[in-house]
């Protein structure tokens, strides 16, 4: 049998819910984490190599450049931290129903904001 | 009664476990590694190296970058799963995360006990 329905797989046109949006944050923020790992490595081992590295460190970490990519990426690990702790809520049945599925979602994406506004006011 | 073959490579719940078990390693890790952060008296490097000489320290990132190893290998071989059909490029992928993975464990342990 052969049903025709409306596909919407463009992606410019699909309407994505809250949670559906939390979902594939989790999974771009995890996946720019993990392509961003050797600079979090480069300025990790700049860090504690000597004290000249760490004064390199410094300077390099004062750029406003290199700032808001560390801001960036503190964003992605503070919204794929949310996003996991709003999944083993889920896996654990808390919060499944959807008006509580949709309010966490939205708790995700402010949270994670707000934590990231707080490390930029740290960094600046 | 529907009796079901059970089909696949059988590791999906270790995996799942396994995803969740790092999760919270991590999570905890994240915590307790930022107060430490946020409790030297000062931030400079000599205070900043014996942090990171601390042998609790220094273990507990190990565990750390082990459940960082196996979480972002299961997060990145779901994601080419799901996006990359041709089996040949997919292996090829999979053997450059692993290889990169296991270099960058390596590199974040030379990097805590080089110091």
């Amino acid at each position: 049998m052969s049903r025709s329905r409306p596909k919407y797989l463009n992606l410019i046109q699909i309407r994505l819910p809250v949670p559906g949006l939390v979902s594939i944050l989790h999974r771009v923020s995890g996946a720019v984490l993990f392509l961003m790992l050797p600079f979090l490595l480069v300025l990790f081992e700049l860090s504690l190599e000597s004290a000249q590295t760490f004064a390199r460190f410094k300077a390099v970490f004062s750029h406003w450049a290199i700032k808001l990519i560390v801001l960036g990426l503190a964003w992605a690990y503070l919204h794929h931290l949310c996003a996991g702790i709003r999944h083993l809520a889920l896996d654990l049945d808390y919060g499944t129903e959807l008006a509580a599925a949709r309010a966490s979602s939205w708790a995700v994406l402010a949270i994670g904001i707000v934590l990231t506004l707080g490390v930029g006011a740290l960094i600046w | 009664m529907v009796k079901r073959e059970v089909v696949g490579a059988h590791y999906g719940l270790r995996d799942w476990i396994a995803q969740r078990v790092t999760a919270v390693i991590m999570a905890v890790y994240t915590v307790l590694i930022l107060s430490a952060v946020a409790g030297l008296p000062q931030m400079d490097y000599w205070q900043w190296k014996v942090l990171w000489q601390t042998p609790l320290v220094r273990y507990a990132t190990v565990l750390f970058i082990v459940s960082l190893l196996l979480h972002a290998w299961i997060g990145v071989r779901n994601i080419f799963m799901d996006y990359i059909k041709d089996a040949a490029l997919r292996l090829t992928l999979y053997v450059l995360v692993i290889g990169a993975l296991l270099w960058y464990a390596a590199w974040a342990v030379q990097i805590l006990w080089g110091a």
